[in-house]
């Protein structure tokens, strides 16, 4: 198995991209705000506060269209003019290193800087289109990168600040985490994703350098379930929840504690069709019928940070964290779960009929 | 000034300068390796007729014995330079160089490395290995016939094709001996170990020469070898360590699933690193898929588009053993009449 193991690096090897060091442009998600809503904050607070780095997060920065895009409601035109647009937003911030926070956006960009790189005659109509619109002018980044990647660039500055780790509290044995990759990170352009497209090791690299024992599952490259059609038409609906469920149903003999995810759609969906298939089918992946944890990279670093689970979001998650932060030893007070930064009590959520709480 | 020098030990290179020795010319061979045979030292048996692939390196090593060969061991060509007279001067590792009328490139073939195709789980996944790894489990003529994991597999499946006629591995071309080379391991895996189910997964099925079609009619009615048109989409490992292979049946047009405890690719031929070397100190041209370039396909095989460079064998193009013995004969005509018009 050693050599499997030395091989499989060797082939990792291949795929390392330059991530640049400081001084990102932050390019936010449209739906991850919603789903995941400390995600964003915690990615700027670490790079901000732990690391020292500049992050500018600029207020007049937009959708890049992608799901509209992906729909075919917006013409690839429009959205190259928006892109472009972005760009002339960091041109303008003096920035060269775009940020990008969804991994939807970072295919898109990605895209587009190939079409150009291969299609001059794209860019230069695009230059013209925004400035036709704008009157604005841009350059192109010097640096593209996922904010995963910037989070797997600094994992090990992260594990020295650590104050836990990836392992059973009462054990000691590291925990079983399923990471789950975005199809658009870098299935599209496998040199273009830190481990390709067939291993990405961008959040694997992030769990062994935390303490974590990465699962490999025979379904662990498959779609998260939410594939833009097969959720946005509704009648296609069954094909989202049945992608999901094949995975689940994959990974559930090797016991995961948590699920990994650099996505905005697959952190959503992971999430959320565990609960409509305990309602549909009484059926849970886990062992204690409370389902499988999902997290995102930025709460999973900042849990390990030692900030506090509800500053991190995990309540606003469909399926609950207190099973994951238990065996972490992660201290939690459920008196302020659902209560505000002002301490005033939230509402509280409906419980779910299937699902332990 | 030697009459001819071979480049390469394998087959090629061997049957060139024995059939060269008996027309009376002089020869040397140069072979990079620390013996002469080439791949077939990590080959079992052979097709059709399943012979031992050591008896024919044992019939070439009497033959050299027989004709007094002069072989170099361990001695690598670095670079070809045609001179004025007309005449090559070749360079070596051992800080050597020979000078010669002409020069027979027989230096072979690579075997395509699998783990570019990564999906696949090659050096990843324990129980996936290559149709070269293959027969070397053959060679150790072990009683019991199991997978690396030390299990008799219930289930065996090859893949063909992996590495050529594929555009991803910027091979277009077919290898020509991976198809029958797979019937072939499929019935001795049967014949060690009958409880098997083995499954081939075929894009085309090229049976091309004498007696593989018999071959492959022997491995599905005697030995109920399935042959499925498929192409696999990718490996994955199950907890227990079998493979889970994600495919698509295009007869029947349907994506399917299926558990097997051992997957062999049949790994094609590449053009050996050496014809990129050749090519850059002496100009020989290559065709696209970056094998040498023959200087016409039908009517000088052996010759190149530099007078007094020739080839034998695999540095042409795949070639099965029968095809490269013959194309090494040829190359010897080829050289006497070049060198005694």
């Amino acid at each position: 198995m050693d050599t499997a193991i030395h091989t499989e690096k060797e082939t990792w090897g291949t795929y390392q991209k330059h991530v640049a060091d400081d001084n990102y442009y932050y390019a936010r998600s449209c739906i991850r705000q919603n789903f995941f809503p400390a995600s964003e904050y915690m990615f700027l607070h670490i790079l901000r506060k732990v690391l020292g780095k500049h992050v500018y997060d600029d207020p007049n920065h937009t959708t890049c269209t992608g799901i509209g895009y992906h729909s075919d409601i917006v013409p690839f035109e429009t959205i190259q003019t928006v892109v472009a647009r972005h760009f002339a937003l960091m041109t303008e911030a003096g920035l060269e290193n775009i940020a990008i926070s969804c991994v939807t956006s970072f295919g898109i960009y990605t895209e587009i800087l190939e079409t150009w790189q291969h299609f001059p005659e794209q860019l230069e109509k695009t230059r013209e289109f925004l400035y036709k619109a704008t009157k604005r002018e841009f350059n192109l980044p010097k640096n593209i990168a996922h904010t995963s990647d910037i989070i797997y660039k600094f994992r090990h500055e992260i594990a020295e600040k650590a104050v836990y780790k990836l392992v059973h509290a009462q054990t000691g044995e590291p925990l079983n985490v399923v990471e789950h990759i975005g199809c658009h990170y870098a299935k599209m352009f496998p040199t273009k994703g830190i481990g390709g497209a067939e291993f990405p090791q961008v959040l694997s690299g992030m769990i062994t350098a935390w303490g974590g024992k990465v699962i490999d599952y025979p379904e662990r490259r498959h779609c998260c379930g939410f594939g833009f059609r097969n959720y946005l038409v509704q009648a296609n609906r069954g094909y989202s929840v049945s992608n999901t469920y094949k995975k689940l149903e994959s990974m559930q003999p090797y016991n995961p504690d948590f699920i990994l995810t650099n996505c905005p759609g697959c952190a959503m969906f992971i999430d959320k069709w565990q609960y409509t298939i305990a309602e549909m089918e009484q059926k849970t992946f886990d062992s204690q019928g409370k389902g499988i944890p999902v997290l995102t990279y930025e709460e999973l670093a900042a849990l390990v940070l030692g900030i506090q689970p509800w500053d991190v979001g995990l309540q606003i998650h469909q399926i609950q964290s207190e099973s994951l932060l238990d065996a972490l030893g992660i201290p939690y007070d459920t008196a302020l779960k659902y209560v505000d930064k002002q301490g005033n009590q939230l509402p509280l959520p409906n419980k779910p009929n299937n699902l332990l709480q | 000034m030697i009459d001819v020098l071979i480049i390469g030990g394998g087959i090629a290179g061997i049957e060139t300068a024995c059939s060269l020795q008996e027309l009376g010319l002089e020869t040397l061979v140069l072979e990079k390796e620390k013996q002469i045979g080439g791949h077939l030292n990590n080959w079992d048996t052979l097709f059709p007729t399943k012979r031992s692939a050591s008896e024919i390196l044992e019939y070439y090593a009497e033959q050299i014995r027989k004709k007094s060969i002069t072989i170099y061991l361990n001695t690598t060509v670095t670079s070809i330079r045609k001179q004025d007279d007309g005449s090559f001067e070749v360079h070596t590792s051992r800080e050597v160089s020979f000078k010669s009328k002409t020069v027979v490139m027989a230096h072979g073939f690579s075997l395509f490395n699998a783990q570019r195709k990564e999906e696949y789980g090659y050096k990843i996944y324990e129980n996936v290995i290559t149709s070269a790894d293959l027969e070397q489990t053959f060679k150790q003529n072990n009683d019991v016939f199991v997978n690396p994991m030390g299990k008799i597999p219930e289930r065996v499946a090859f893949i063909h094709c992996v590495g050529s006629r594929d555009e991803k591995s910027g091979n277009h071309y077919c290898s020509k001996v991976c198809c029958i080379t797979a019937v072939k391991q499929a019935i001795k895996v049967k014949q060690l170990s009958p409880q098997t189910q083995v499954f081939c997964f075929y894009m085309d099925l090229r049976l091309y020469g004498r007696g593989f079609e018999e071959m492959y009619r022997e491995a599905q009615e005697k030995w109920g070898v399935q042959f499925i048109r498929g192409r696999l989409s990718e490996v994955a490992e199950n907890i227990d360590g079998s493979l889970q292979l994600k495919a698509e049946d295009t007869l029947a047009a349907r994506p399917f699933k299926m558990s097997v405890d051992m997957l062999v690719l049949m790994v094609g031929f590449e053009a050996n690193k050496s014809t990129a070397l050749f090519h850059n100190s002496c100009g020989v041209a290559c065709s696209e898929s970056r094998f040498i370039q023959p200087r016409h396909h039908h009517l000088s095989a052996n010759a190149t588009n530099i007078d007094g460079l020739f080839t034998a064998g695999t540095s042409i193009a795949p070639l099965s053993v029968f095809d490269t013995l013959n194309h090494a004969k040829a190359a010897a005509f080829a050289i006497h009449s070049y060198i005694t018009k």
